[in-house]
């Protein structure tokens, strides 16, 4: 339930409370919102009354009369928007002539009402002011969580920069003061951690430019029609030796060809970040298999290896920007944190999904699904 | 501070490898004997065959609260070795808390709590004043 706040300025008392009642038991709804609304009135016979009011009480919606003992209608309304006040007036006319009607509008009225009205009519009238201040709020509301959620980005990203920068500054004044000697071999641990946390830091840097680049929607999409297994190929290749190095195989099942209309650039990134995903959680000696198959107006991609899997619970992280999974068996696996997050963005694009099945020790199998009906036969 | 640092036993807890490698380097070059574990579960393996004669532990390993966890266990089964949590709870997830008050003292099983970025000098500091309290 959603209470507004009227105010009636009107200096003939029966009209008032004429309005008041007819408001008292009015309880609208706005279209597409489960908001019910109810109305809290208040009324004031002067000028001064009303200023004081305003003031007091910040209305939603002021119920103007057009003349006032003290002061004109019009004057108030003036006041009011000059004050830069969301409220809306709906401006009450004796004189149901176009001109006072206008002005009124002119002056940032939003609407106007004729006396003699009906209490239909002036519910009518009062039901589209209440429409536009139901949406003008949605609207905000919307807008606030898109910065907040936006801020929060920014600062777990600003955390995630400045850990590595600590830490290799951390081993730089080390060198620097000669802590282990004189003997530069000894120091040979401390700049292999240095590299391995660069290379994570240009990791996710890569990765951030990659999803900003999706979400902004600047970067022209290049879309034509491409073969899906030409790019899962490439990045198999890509991938390859960081897996021999662990005694991994990439297997790839699919067909020759597979044709879907598509940006090539979108595509690699969705392999790049299963495959290299599937290697990193995978245990040394194990399995990656990708699997590619159309059917009916989709490409489905399979991505599955033989690694430690996961939980029930942290299936349902797994999607979300910066999220890992922390325990013992990934503490030394470095990664971003957004490969997940960037596959989910890119699979919309294409109204697609994205999901996963997991046993801890046993697994994961992630698939992609693209929508595609340009190429079915 | 030698004194005091002589044949001591560190134990540091922490999942970054880093924050590991560099306290380790510091204290070994300040006089003291340094044991490492990475997460909770090694730790208490480590706690079973050695007693540390102070500990130095990240709040968030394995779980987020691992670090309390492990302080509760020293406590349990050494009730003389000092605890020093460190974190970066604050600036990550706008927790706070600290080990000032009776209150938080009673249920933060540790002595001190200190906020990650930490200045060795600090660190050290702090494990030098609870050895001597000892």
């Amino acid at each position: 339930m959603v209470k507004l706040k009227v105010l009636v300025i009107d200096d003939e008392k029966h009209m008032c409370s004429a309005i008041s009642k007819a408001l008292a038991q009015y309880n609208p709804e706005v279209k597409d919102t489960d908001e019910k609304i109810s109305f809290s009135i208040d009324t004031a016979y002067t000028a001064k009354e009303a200023f004081r009011k305003i003031e007091k009480m910040d209305p939603d919606i002021i119920l103007l009369d057009y003349k006032l003992p003290d002061m004109s209608g019009l004057d108030i309304l003036q006041k009011v928007k000059f004050d830069e006040s969301e409220c809306l007036v709906i401006m009450i006319t004796a004189y149901a002539s176009l001109e006072t009607a206008v002005s009124a509008i002119k002056s940032g009225a939003f609407d106007f009402i004729a006396k003699p009205f009906s209490p239909e009519d002036l519910r009518k009238t009062v039901f589209k002011a209440v429409q536009q201040l139901i949406l003008a709020r949605q609207v905000r509301k919307l807008t606030e969580e898109k910065r907040k959620v936006r801020f929060q980005f920014i600062s777990v990203l600003g955390h995630e920069l400045k850990a590595p920068l600590n830490a290799i500054e951390g081993y730089l004044s080390l060198i620097k003061e000669k802590a282990l000697g004189d003997d530069v071999s000894n120091y040979m641990e401390m700049i292999e951690r240095c590299l391995i946390r660069i290379d994570g830091m240009r990791k996710l840097i890569v990765d951030l430019l990659d999803l900003t680049r999706i979400e902004s929607g600047e970067k022209k999409r290049e879309l034509g029609n491409f073969n899906i297994v030409d790019i899962a190929e490439e990045s198999v290749e890509n991938i390859k030796m960081e897996a021999e190095k662990r005694g991994i195989e990439i297997i790839l099942q699919a067909e020759k060809e597979i044709y879907a209309n598509c940006d090539r650039g979108e595509i690699l990134v969705i392999f790049n970040n299963l495959i290299s995903n599937a290697v990193k959680y995978n245990k040394d000696n194990g399995k990656v298999w990708v699997r590619i198959k159309r059917d009916d107006g989709k490409v489905n991609i399979e991505v599955e290896d033989t690694g430690i899997g996961m939980t029930k619970e942290d299936q349902k992280k797994l999607f979300k920007e910066f999220t890992r999974i922390r325990n013992e068996k990934t503490k030394h696996i470095l990664g971003s944190g957004l490969g997940l997050a960037i596959v989910k963005k890119i699979a919309d694009l294409y109204n697609g999904s994205v999901s996963v099945e997991s046993e801890p020790d046993k697994g994961s199998k992630f698939k992609v699904i693209l929508v595609d009906k340009t190429n079915d036969k | 501070m030698s004194k005091v640092s002589q044949n001591k036993k560190v134990l540091i807890v922490d999942d970054d490898i880093d924050f590991l490698i560099q306290t380790e380097t510091r204290l070994k070059n300040a006089g003291f004997e340094v044991l490492k574990a990475e997460s909770q579960k090694e730790a208490e393996e480590l706690l079973k065959k050695k007693k540390p004669d102070i500990a130095i532990l990240d709040l968030m390993m394995e779980h987020v609260d691992a670090g309390f966890s492990l302080s509760y266990y020293i406590k349990k089964i050494y009730p003389d070795v000092p605890v020093i949590i460190v974190t970066a709870v604050t600036s990550e997830t706008g927790m706070d808390f600290d080990a000032s008050t009776e209150e938080e003292k009673s249920w933060i099983k540790a002595d001190v709590l200190l906020q990650k970025p930490i200045r060795f000098e600090q660190l050290l500091r702090e494990i030098n004043r609870l050895l001597e309290k000892k």
